[in-house]
């Protein structure tokens, strides 16, 4: 049997009929997000700052939702250069919680994993990793652990050694990690409840 | 003397230490008591709502619970940070709005002995409580020292007129709120078109051209077509931004700027007389010393070339927009 | 209390399918059949259901079984009395049951299209007839009234629409009262140069009308006027309207124009145009007004402001300033009015990213209107607000306050057509080059498309988006000194910055800011935005709730000329049809004194909303005046002695109409407890 190629693959567009997809993006976001009243104008699109350097606008993505194209959604670069402005949750015609719903995909990315560039993900991940261990954040120690894993990163940073001594010198910043929250067992057990609770 | 609950966030005590230092000393002066969350812990900033929703809407919400237990009848929390303020009361406005999740929330909290009523308080960004509460006529009678000929660029962001749950600003694109206080106190504020427009957020850790471009475009508008002395921030995020990575953003596009980017309460400290040092003058990046001696020793610089104010000659403008029940069918007077 | 011996009636029920709409959700067989076996005690001696019941063969089946089975009461459950009660009260009287012993029920709105739950709307059907059969024994026979209906006409509003009502009433011989709250009639027609899709000239084809009206014998024209009150009902107002002191004697007036040459006070004018030019304190808007005679604006006048200068007294040759003129309040008495009151444009300042009244060179659609007339503040030219700089590049924004929840939720309808019309005019009067911002074209009329399709053979660059912001901040040096126009273009799925000279905005049409209170004042509604609303959307457009008053053009909703002027003239053909059956018919079901128990007290006159109940001095009662009354019921819960009643509403009707809905749902509730 001749190799049959499914021509909706080959545009992108899932085999199976994938329309449940801007539901599920709806029900992960907290509150009404009415992401289904899309109508494609663009004013999102046009007001991103980030909108340069996406792979595909908001607007796109939104159409793309639609499509139920849910790889090529997830693995775009979209959320993750959203800056959270909220210049086009404030204009949207719509009143669609456009920023919202950019966590969201940024959640569902990473759930599915399929992020393709994990820079913008690991950075989450190592701010995170210190306040789910300290109740606090830690910016130059953020800043070095992300450097470490993204070397690369810091090679298209020109010059990023003055700024991080410029940390320690003219900030007077401790190197040191923060000093631990005393609630931390709380609050450990309140976020593994919340992970619980995402899960469901 | 009015009592707030007070949430510092992180950078509070880090790298804005300059914010905090000015903060509590231009609440001193204002009679503002500010009382901090016992046991307070990081909001998450962006980066836990990019992971994970439930846990990123416990832990900002834990801060609130926490607060409603120590509120003791002060029902206002204050964020001097943009990024916290805007977390904080999204969980409040998402909690409040949508039961189920609300409920969600609490279920988590209630496994660490903690709950939170949705809207039981309201939040606020240290500037609206200064405005609002305590109030321009107020802030004009502690001005010893005016910030006349300081010609200063107001930079408001995002996360505070947008998305504005509460509609606590005059405008989500273009308030004034900041350009009312930073007048106040004497400075020459320029009318600053990008006064909300983004600083770059957490680009500069992520793809730095993206961020550097943001950063170019504010500084550079302000600089070049509007010709400040300094910028003002609200925002630890902002003010880290646009101080902190000005120089690679220099090197970046092979520009030359300085533009010293400081915290509002740190000029309300200078013009309330208070000591530049405990300030926290000195510790930014871009230094101010410069555009600060300009005004310190009395000597305004020469007047920078202000971009001429188009005057209509020809053709009348429409007037400004007149709000809610006051209409305007009358003509006005020509102006000639 | 309970009801008087049931008195025995043949009835007659009849159950409608409305094609799916009943019965889709309604069992309308099982409910005809429970209706003849269960109601049959209470006096149904046939029970029928039918596909539509308002088909002549359905009015026949209910004519028919009348004389064949000699009914005395019908009841018919169908959809809502406002559509049909009419048509089968017709039916009953055709075949001599008087039409007050019939009775409706609405099983649609309030049954089969409010659920969709099949067992629970047909137990409801069920309930809905037993009530109806319960009251309809009850009803009594009742003679409508006729009142006769005053011919002359009352016209709100003097834009085309008002004028095209006006002139259709006044050539039919009857007489109208037009009246316009500015200066001149002509309404935003008389701002505008050019009209799509034809681009005829609109001083062209407007002036005509407005000087006929002016002019005609029948029409009374009361501009700088306004309507204070108006009291009474269809075929009988009386219109109480202030004329405004213009401080011209308009019988000495004429309108040479040497007051407002002279005058030498100049205010911008925010009216007619749109504040992008300026008048006078003594001043006609526009020179072909109509009426021809100036006005003097108070607010801005010297002479009133302090006191001195009244140069247009001293050289108007013929003595017609009058200082000392008083507003003058007139009643008149009209049997119809016509509601044409037109629409304001959008504020385009409530949008900060679009930058008007902070950019100079962003425009509205309105100052751009005034800025292509040849009469207008720039004799025609496009130019930049410097008044002298033609723009090389001109972008024109679609959808501006429209189609945004933001702002106004609903599509402007005209602003399309008025863009690609802007498109033309640039290209025209500059040549240079123009872009058009828009989410959807919008171009449905006869010959509308085509036009679309001119402009983009004239080289119009088209883009799909909905404009993002524009500012003046410049990234490149390209973009320097001009407005940059920053926008996903959606078919490309980018992000573009357009430099352009001037940005015009195509704000939407809003209804009137003072759109409540005039419905208010003539007792008709306004939608959640505030357009009145007409009596049926598809099949009595220009008609109201209120008998008597009807609404046309702009103010029920956007609208471009043609359909202005097509409903004007159908409101003047509705209010023509009523003045020629020369009277009309009034609900019988008002309310009546017994003249046997009222003590006089009054309380009945305080309580009526319509002025409609009068003391009768020699008899020390209360009198409901029948033509007035609207049946509203408001008097009966406030008489004491319980001297008044509703005819077609008393206790006893109401009382058994409960009756037999409770009866019903109890019986089921013991079927299914069983
Ligand atoms: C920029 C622009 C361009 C347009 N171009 C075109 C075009 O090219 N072709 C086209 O077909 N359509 C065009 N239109 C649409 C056109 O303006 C309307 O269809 C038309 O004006 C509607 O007429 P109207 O008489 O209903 O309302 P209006 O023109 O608004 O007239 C209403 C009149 O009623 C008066 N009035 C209001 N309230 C009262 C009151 N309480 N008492 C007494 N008088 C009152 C007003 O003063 C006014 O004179 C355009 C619209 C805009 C905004
Ligand atoms: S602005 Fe809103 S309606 Fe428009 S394309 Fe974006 S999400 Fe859709
Ligand atoms: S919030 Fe994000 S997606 Fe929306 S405009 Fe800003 S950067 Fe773009
Ligand atoms: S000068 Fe006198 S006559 Fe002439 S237009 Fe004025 S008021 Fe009328
Ligand atoms: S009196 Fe008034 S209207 Fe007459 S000329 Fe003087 S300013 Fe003009
Ligand atoms: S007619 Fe066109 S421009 Fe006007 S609101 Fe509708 S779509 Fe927008
Ligand atoms: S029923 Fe209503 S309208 Fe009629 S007299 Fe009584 S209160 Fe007035």
């Amino acid at each position: 049997m001749p190799q049959m190629i499914d021509e909706r693959a080959k545009a992108g567009l899932t085999p199976e009929e994938d329309l449940s997809l801007l539901h599920e993006v709806s029900m992960k976001t907290a509150g009404d997000s009415h992401v289904e009243m899309c109508i494609q104008c663009g004013t999102c699109g046009g007001s991103c700052p980030a909108g340069m350097d996406m792979d595909h606008t908001p607007r796109a993505i939104f159409a793309m939702l639609r499509a139920g194209m849910r790889e090529a959604v997830l693995k775009s670069n979209t959320p993750w250069m959203c800056v959270s402005c909220y210049y086009c949750t404030v204009r949207c015609p719509q009143e669609i919680h456009i920023t919202d719903v950019m966590y969201t995909l940024k959640n569902m990315a990473v759930q599915s994993g399929m992020v393709q560039d994990s820079t913008a993900s690991d950075f989450s991940r190592t701010f995170i990793n210190f306040v789910e261990n300290y109740g606090r954040s830690f910016e130059i120690g953020l800043a070095g652990l992300h450097n470490l894993i993204h070397p690369r990163l810091a090679l298209r940073l020109p010059n990023m050694a003055p700024m991080a001594i410029g940390m320690l010198t003219k900030k007077g910043m401790s190197p040191l990690p923060p000093k631990r929250i005393k609630g931390m067992k709380g609050l450990k057990k309140i976020l593994k409840r919340a992970k619980e609770l995402e899960a469901a | 003397m009015s009592d707030y609950i007070f949430y510092p966030g992180c950078s509070m005590e880090s790298s804005a230490k300059a914010y905090y230092d000015s903060v509590m000393s231009v609440c001193q002066a204002l009679d503002i008591q500010l009382n901090e969350i016992d046991d307070w812990n990081c909001c998450g900033a962006t980066e836990y709502l990019s992971l994970e929703r439930m846990p990123a809407y416990a832990l900002i919400a834990r801060n609130l619970a926490l607060a409603e237990k120590q509120s003791n009848g002060s029902k206002t929390v204050v964020a001097p940070c943009s990024a916290c303020y805007l977390n904080l009361a999204k969980a409040d406005h998402y909690m409040h709005e949508d039961k189920a999740f609300g409920k969600n929330i609490n279920e988590a909290l209630a496994a660490g002995g903690l709950h939170y009523t949705p809207g039981k308080l309201a939040v606020r960004h240290l500037l609206d409580v200064v405005l609002n509460d305590i109030g321009l006529e107020a802030v004009k009678a502690k001005v010893v020292k005016p910030l006349t000929g300081l010609r200063v660029a107001p930079y408001i962001g995002c996360m505070l007129p947008r998305p504005d749950y509460g509609n606590r600003y005059s405008d989500t694109e273009n308030p004034t709120e900041l350009d009312d206080l930073l007048r106040a106190l004497g400075a020459d504020v320029i009318d600053f078109p990008l006064r909300t427009a983004c600083c770059g957020g957490h680009m500069t850790q992520i793809g730095p051209g993206t961020a550097f471009e943001l950063i170019r475009r504010l500084v550079s508008t302000a600089a070049d077509q509007y010709k400040a002395d300094v910028m003002v921030a609200v925002c630890p995020m902002c003010q880290m931004n646009l101080d902190a990575f000005q120089g690679q953003m220099n090197g970046y596009f092979k520009t030359d700027y300085h533009m010293p980017i400081l915290f509002f309460t740190q000029l309300m400290g200078i013009a309330f007389g208070a000591d530049a040092k405990e300030l926290g003058f000195g510790s930014e990046f871009v230094s101010a010393r410069e555009a600060m001696s300009r005004i310190g020793v009395q000597t305004p610089e020469p007047a920078a070339d202000a971009p001429a104010k188009k005057k209509p000659a020809g053709l009348p403008m429409p007037p400004p927009l007149v709000h809610a029940s006051q209409t305007t069918t009358h003509s006005k007077e020509a102006g000639q | 209390m309970s009801p008087t011996k049931r008195p025995k009636e043949r009835i007659g029920v009849y159950v409608c399918h409305c094609g799916s709409n009943i019965a889709g959700v309604v069992d309308v067989a099982e409910v005809s059949a429970w209706a003849g076996k269960e109601l049959e005690q209470d006096g149904v001696v046939v029970a029928r259901d039918y596909k539509f019941m308002c088909s002549s063969l359905g009015q026949e089946l209910i004519e028919r079984d009348i004389k064949e089975k000699g009914l005395t009461r019908v009841v018919v459950a169908a959809c809502s009395p406002h559509l049909h009660e009419p048509t089968f009260r017709a039916a009953c009287a055709r075949a001599g049951v008087n039409p007050y012993l019939f009775e409706m029920t609405n099983i649609r709105e309030q049954d089969s299209w409010v659920t969709t739950d099949k067992i629970e709307a047909t137990k409801k059907a069920k309930a809905l007839i037993a009530a109806a059969v319960g009251r309809v024994a009850y009803q009594k026979p009742l003679e409508s009234l006729y009142v006769p209906i005053d011919p002359n006409v009352l016209v709100v509003g003097g834009g085309v629409t008002g004028i095209q009502a006006a002139l259709e009433i006044a050539n039919s011989g009857q007489h109208v009262y037009l009246v316009e709250r500015e200066p001149s009639i002509g309404g935003h027609m008389a701002q505008f140069d050019k009209t799509f899709p034809t681009l005829d000239c609109s001083a062209c084809i407007l002036t005509p009308k407005m000087f006929d009206a002016g002019n005609h014998k029948n029409i009374t024209l009361l501009t700088w006027s306004e309507v204070e009150k108006v009291e009474g009902y269809i075929g009988n107002f009386t219109v109480t309207i202030r004329k405004r002191a213009r401080y011209i004697d308009e019988s000495l007036c004429t309108g040479c124009g040497v007051c407002w040459e002279k005058c030498p006070k100049k205010v911008v004018d925010p009216v007619f145009e749109a504040g992008l030019g300026y008048r006078k304190a003594v001043y006609v808007p526009f020179p072909q007004a109509v009426p021809k005679y100036p006005v003097i604006d108070r607010e801005n006048c010297t002479y009133y402001l302090k006191g001195t200068c009244k140069a247009c007294e001293k050289f108007c040759p013929t003595g017609a300033i009058k200082f000392d003129q008083q507003d003058e309040i007139l009643t008149v008495k009209v049997g119809n009015i016509i509601l044409a009151t037109g629409y304001d444009l959008f504020d385009a300042r409530k949008i900060p990213n679009y930058g008007y009244g902070r950019l100079p060179n962003v425009f509205t659609s309105l100052e751009f209107e005034r800025m292509t007339n040849a009469a207008g503040p720039t004799l025609g030219k496009v130019v930049l607000r410097d008044g002298v700089t033609q723009p090389k590049s001109v972008a024109i924004i679609h959808c501006v306050g429209s189609r945004d929840k933001n702002y106004n939720n609903y599509c402007s309808g005209i602003c399309c057509m008025q863009s690609l019309k802007f498109a033309h005019l640039v290209k025209e009067k500059t040549g240079g080059e123009v872009y058009q911002f828009y989410i959807d074209m919008r171009t449905p009329g006869k010959t509308y498309d085509e036009f679309y399709q001119r402009i983009i053979q004239e080289g119009a660059n088209m883009i799909r988006g909905k404009v993002a912001e524009i500012t003046d901040t410049a990234r490149h040096p390209s973009e320097e000194g001009k407005l940059i126009v920053q926008v996903e273009d959606t078919l490309v799925g980018k992000q573009r910055r357009i430099p352009v000279d001037m940005v015009v905005l195509s704000a939407g049409l809003e209804a009137r800011a003072d759109a409540k209170e005039v419905a208010q004042k003539f007792g008709i509604s306004c939608s959640a935005d505030d357009w009145f609303i007409e009596r049926h959307p598809k099949l009595d457009p220009v008609a109201t709730m209120t008998d008597g008053v009807f609404v046309a053009g702009a103010c029920q909703g956007p609208k471009d000329i043609p359909a202005s002027v097509a409903q004007g003239a159908a409101a003047a053909a509705r209010v023509l049809s009523i003045i020629g059956q020369g009277e009309i018919e009034i609900e019988a079901a008002t309310a009546i004194v017994d003249e046997a128990t009222c003590v006089g007290c009054k309380e009945c006159i305080a309580s009526c909303p319509y002025q409609a109940i009068q003391y009768l001095e020699d008899k020390g009662k209360a009198y409901v005046q029948e033509a007035l009354c609207k049946g509203c019921g408001t008097c009966v819960g406030t008489c004491l002695p319980k001297s008044i009643s509703l005819k077609h509403f008393t206790d006893e009707q109401i009382v058994a109409e409960m009756i037999g809905a409770m009866q019903t749902m109890k019986s089921f509730e013991t079927v299914e407890a069983a």
